[in-house]
This record gives structure tokens, sequence and C-alpha cells, in this order.
């Protein structure tokens, strides 16, 4: 960190916000210290400056003072700086306090901080913030969490945020190779736990949704801010629902379930009974969407559990089980 | 001073410090240091730069002027840098998308505060709160029985209370019974758990709320050890212990979800977009499970009893299915009139077969 860095970016906001009209980089070298005498050495560093100033959401504004101008100047409206007013009651910031905490060590982690900061600076009660007021609204004992484990959110956010198009490379389930994709980001989706991400896919011309974890290498940007454009009426929420959620539970299995064993089965059992013909056993009728995956989930029961019916699935847990032993 | 800090991340925290000092008209060293985090004498450096500012033309001035004599800050002058900085696009979609999280949380009574919060935010943001609509957090809320579950447990944290719970242990496959001190309940990975000190384990444990079979709030006062300590969830929810059984898997492609469920030591790929990878666990029971829903798709390969009592296992549920197959012979060829209920497939009135 440099100290006369942080003196001069001070000193320019401060110049900046001061003036009504526009300065020229000229009238800005003048006024703040800290800026080298060689022009082109200027030019550089007053450049730096002003993209460190844009990423700290400070709105620079560019414009001239008369049509005449030929140079153009710098300010920084005031309206446009400012954090509008802001009251909050107590109940408000203790939940703000929590809502901070969510992120904590995940990706948005700083950006929350550094909101608390700027909010605390506008006067609110850092006490309650904290979540250290006595008084606290807040139910006790409610700690909720969000990580980002995946290493794809940050650029994914960053492309969502910015609307710039993507690419990765996408390992698909169940598929050997990953493959290359092209992605106008819409919107990224925690749904159990797990990021996803929603939009249209350019190689495949067709809305996709992506699972982060599945990304494999570096996301990157392959085209300018505010090239992508989110439909009217796009549900990223909706489009990862549709595509994450089980099947509806159409189908009807009979199982025989040893007695006191396949508890997960009796769980969601439309019925249980004891069954006549065989002794220690009773016949469990359940409702199932994927085939594939009942018979998976019947097959982890081992000698507690034999699907009797439908014979399909019959076949393939004794598939799944022979393929145990193959 | 800490080297980490940037040039822009200080001046953001100068930027906040004037009107964070403005706002209460004087404050103290001590209580400023923090709420921004820094040592005192960071602070004081930090006071004294914002003190030296100053802009030379056209007549030079300095802009702020301050005092922290005695240990409390007074800013008795500051030009246009009264008010914070407005919030940055990153910064308003934390806070947004955390509390419309909040919101889908289940066991809250009072939202009222929740959505005045976020209406007074999505205001004072303005544009920079439109990119957080663009991120979604969903709440699992496996069904209507959660959410009373969470109320009960809510009361009973409330009110100090012992819980009695039924709890399912997917990975024995197992109906367990259990009194718990409850000491919170945590939203991970989209989910609700209920953090408590289980009696019966002697430790603390988190319960999945959607695998609570029934749950009662006893007429006895929660009174969790000292060593009842919260569990850092932060840290992941499954930590192994060096003690745990070593436990090496082979995927085929069909079979990396695996990867992606369970937490693995290791994850090596192999050709054809298989996997081999390591998990520790104390109970191998669930990897057994694990490998007869895999079937072809995985392959424990070591340690060499988990892969006896894997075969075993298979080989005796095969067995049910041949015995079932003897019977259903004899049944086609006596048990069952053709087009009567059958006795040993009752749900069937055509021939078997």
């Amino acid at each position: 960190m440099s100290k006369r860095k942080t003196e001069r970016l001070l000193g320019l906001v401060v110049c900046l916000l001061s003036t009504r009209r526009y300065l020229t980089a000229e009238q800005i070298r003048d006024a703040v210290p800290g800026y080298p005498e060689q022009d082109d050495l200027f030019k550089r560093m007053f450049e730096r400056d002003k993209e460190d100033l844009r990423e700290l959401g400070v709105p620079l504004e560019t414009g001239v003072n008369h049509p005449f101008d030929d140079d153009p100047g710098y300010r920084i409206r005031q309206q446009a700086y400012e954090l509008p007013e802001l009251r909050l009651e107590a109940d408000e910031a203790a939940v703000l306090g929590l809502a901070a905490r969510v992120w904590r060590r995940a990706e948005l982690a700083g950006a929350a901080a550094g909101a608390l900061l700027k909010l605390r600076a506008a006067g609110i009660d850092a006490a309650a913030l904290d979540g250290a007021d006595e008084h606290s609204l807040v139910p006790q004992g409610i700690e909720p969490r969000l990580g980002t484990p995946e290493p794809a959110f940050g650029p994914l956010w960053e492309a969502v945020r910015d609307r710039r198009p993507v690419t990765f490379s996408y390992r698909a389930a169940g598929r050997s190779d990953p493959q290359q994709r092209e992605l106008e980001p819409w919107g990224v989706v925690n749904r159990h736990g797990r990021w996803y991400v929603a939009g249209w896919d350019r190689g495949r011309n067709a809305t996709r949704v992506f699972r982060l974890g599945r990304i494999a290498g570096p996301v990157k940007f392959c085209g300018p801010p505010g090239r992508v454009t989110v439909p009217d009426g796009a549900d990223v929420r909706e489009l990862v629902r549709d595509w994450d959620s089980a099947p509806a539970q159409e189908h009807t299995a009979l199982l025989r379930v040893r007695n006191g064993a396949g508890v997960g089965l009796r769980r969601h059992a439309v019925s249980v009974q004891a069954d006549d013909t065989a002794e220690g056993w009773d016949l469990v009728t359940t409702r199932f969407g994927d085939l594939g995956w009942f018979a998976d989930y019947a097959a982890s029961f081992g000698p507690d559990a034999l699907v009797l019916d439908p014979p399909d699935l019959r076949e393939a847990v004794i598939r799944r089980l022979k393929g145990v032993l193959a | 001073m800490s080297v980490l800090v940037t040039s822009t991340e200080r001046l953001q925290r100068l930027l906040a410090l004037v009107p964070y000092v403005m706002s209460r008209k004087s404050v103290g060293l001590a209580e400023t240091a923090a709420a921004f985090g820094v040592s005192e004498r960071e602070l004081v450096d930090d006071l004294n730069l914002l003190w030296c500012v100053e802009l030379r033309a056209p007549d030079p001035y300095c802009p702020i002027d301050l005092s922290y004599e005695g240990g409390e800050i007074v800013v008795s002058q500051a030009e246009s840098m009264g008010r914070p900085l407005r919030l940055a696009v990153d910064e308003a979609s934390a806070l947004l998308v955390a509390l419309r999280m909040l919101a889908e949380v289940p066991g809250l009574e009072d939202r009222s505060a929740l959505s005045r919060l976020i209406a007074k935010l999505e205001a004072a943001a303005g544009e920079a709160a439109s990119a957080s609509a663009q991120v979604a957090v969903q709440v699992d809320i496996p069904d209507e029985g959660a959410e009373e579950y969470a109320a009960q447990i809510r009361s009973a944290l409330s009110a100090g209370r012992r819980l009695h719970l039924r709890y399912y242990v997917p990975g024995r496959d197992e109906a367990t019974e259990r009194d718990v001190d409850p000491m919170r309940l945590h939203i991970v990975e989209g989910r609700p758990y209920l953090e408590a000190w289980c009696l019966r384990a002697e430790g603390m444990r988190l319960f999945r709320l959607d695998r609570v079979l029934s749950l009662e709030v006893l007429d006895v006062p929660s009174a969790p050890p000292d060593e009842a300590q919260p569990v850092d969830v932060d840290q992941g929810l499954f930590r192994p212990s060096p003690d745990d059984v070593p436990v090496v898997l082979e995927l085929s492609a069909a079979g990396r979800w695996v990867a992606e469920y369970y937490p693995c030591e290791s994850v090596a790929d192999l050709e054809d977009g298989r996997l081999r990878v390591v998990l520790r666990t104390p109970d191998t029971g669930w990897v057994r499970r694990l490998a007869l829903r895999l079937g072809e798709d995985g392959r424990v390969i070591s340690p060499p009893s988990l892969v006896a009592d894997i075969r075993e296992t298979a080989t005796a549920a095969l067995a049910n299915y041949v015995v079932l197959s003897a019977v259903h012979a004899v049944c086609l060829r006596k048990l069952c009139p053709p087009w009567t209920p059958c006795r040993l497939w009752p749900r069937r009135t055509s021939p078997c077969g």
C-alpha cells in the first residue's frame, strides 16, 4: 500500500466533489498534490486513478462546461456520490447484521462488510449491526450461512453483474469428456446448497442451466460488458428449479421389506402391511418418479428389500446387484 | 499497519470515516477503531492523513478540519464528504441476496422487519440494487413438517427446553431415538439444521430437519454442558478425523456425482472420465449402501474387509431374487389360476409372466 497514492486519490475525490464545473486534467494536476510534472507520466497515473475510483463505485462524470471546450473535464456530482438518507429501526438494523453474516468467508463477504461500513458511516447503530444489542428482535439462535466453494462463482457473478458473455469447459453429468461452452449468463441461483448459472447457450442456441461445480478450469469473458440482454420474463429461479427437480412420482412400486429394516422406504410409503406369504417381511407400496433412480435406491437396501413389482424395476435392481459382483 | 490493505481499500475506509464521525457529532477513538476493525494507531494515522489533505488551486486550502483531543474525534469541516459513498453493486447485492434468503428461512415469526429493510435498502441502493435480482438463493423447505419442527425448535430455544427426537440416519437406515439440548437453528447449503447437544452421543450434533421423524418439546430444562461448543459450520459439515477408515472408490463417468456429493480427501482423474476418490469415514455402513446403489458405476478398492462385506451383501440380495423367481416359477405352474388376484403378487390380476 502506498500512503502517497491514498493521499492523492483522496485529494482527487475531495477536489472533484467540491466543484460544480467540470475540471480539466490540467486543472486537476494544479489542484491535487502528488501528480508528476512530466506529461506522459501524469497522463498514465491519472488514467489509473480514474479507473481505481470507478472501481470503487465513485460516479466520475465526464463533460465540458461550454460546447466550444476542446478538453473534456471531470466532476463528481454530490447527489450521485452520496448514499441517500437511510434510517433504520432497531429491529431492521439487527436483521441487517444477520444478513451480513450470511456470507461469512464466502465470495461476497468483503462486499457485505463494505456495505456495513457505509451504513455505519451513515449513522446506523453499529452495536445493533453486530448483534450485540440486548434487545435485538432477531430470533435467537438462527444462523443462516451461504457458501461459495465453487471457484467459478466469482467470475460468473461478475459476468452476470456486468452482463458479459463467458466461455468455460463443462463436464455434463455422466459424460466422460468436458466440452467448451459459450454462455450469455442471465443469473446465478443457489439450490440445495449448490450454485447454478442459467442463460443462453450460444453453441446450442437454447436456454441452458449449468452446475458451477461441474465447470472444469477457468471461466473466461468473451465479450465486453453490456453485451448480454436478459429477456423480459426470464426467471432464473424457475429455470434452475425445472432443471433440477425430480420427475413427478407417477409410478407405483411394491416391495417386500424385512421387518424392522428399510426405514427410508417405509418413511415415504403409501401403505405398509404384513406379508402373509412371507414370515418376517412386510409389503410396502410406494411411489416413484424415475425408474433408474429408484432402482439405485432400492438396491442400496441390499437383502433387506426385494422389489416385487413392476418387473422392469425388479430387473433394474438385479442388474445393479450383478454389477456389484461383476 | 496491515500490509494487505491496498490504497483503494484504505481510501474506502477514509471516505467512510468522516461521515461516521459527523453522524455521531463526536465519538471515541477506541470505539471508532473497533467499528472499522483497525488499531487505534492505524486510526490516528487515518485521521492525520485526512487532516493533511490539501488542495492547491485556485487557492491553497485544507478542506477537512478535525481533532481527536482527549480521545474524542470531532470533525468540524468536511466540505462535501459528509455522507458516505453510495453502495456499490456488489455491496447492495451481497446484502439483498442474503436478506431475500433470510425471508425464506422457516420458523421466522416476524418477517416485517425483513421486508421493511429490503424496501429501504432497495431504495437507497437505487440502480445498484438491480443486479441482485439476478442472484437467487432457495432455501429448501422439504415439507410442511419441517416448518412446524422449526417453529417448535424456536420455541424450545427461547423457553430453554430439552427436545426428544426421532431421527432418521440414512447411512445406517435407522430410526434413532434421542434427547437433545438445542443450541442453534442453522441454514447451511440451503437446508435447515438443528445444532444440539446430543445426550445419547454425548457430543454436539447437527440434525437435518428433513430427517426428523418426530419431535417433542420436553418439560425438562435444556442444560448443555460447558463442553457443548458451537460447531463451526463454515469449515464444512463433515470433518473427517484422522482415525477414520480411508475408503478408496473407483467411479465410472456415470458415477462421478459421488465426488460432488461426498467430501473426498482426494479426487484423481483416470481415463475415460473415470475417477478414483478417497473418502474417510468412521462408519463404512453407508459406503456399503452407496456401493450397492452404484452397481457397476462404482467399485470399492479398499479396505479389503469392506470389499468382502459388499460382495457378501450383494450376493445375499441376489439370492432373495433367485428364491423369488423359483417361487414365481412354481406359481406360474400351479398357484395362480389365470385372471384371478395372485397371492404372491397381490396387485396383479393377470397371469404371471
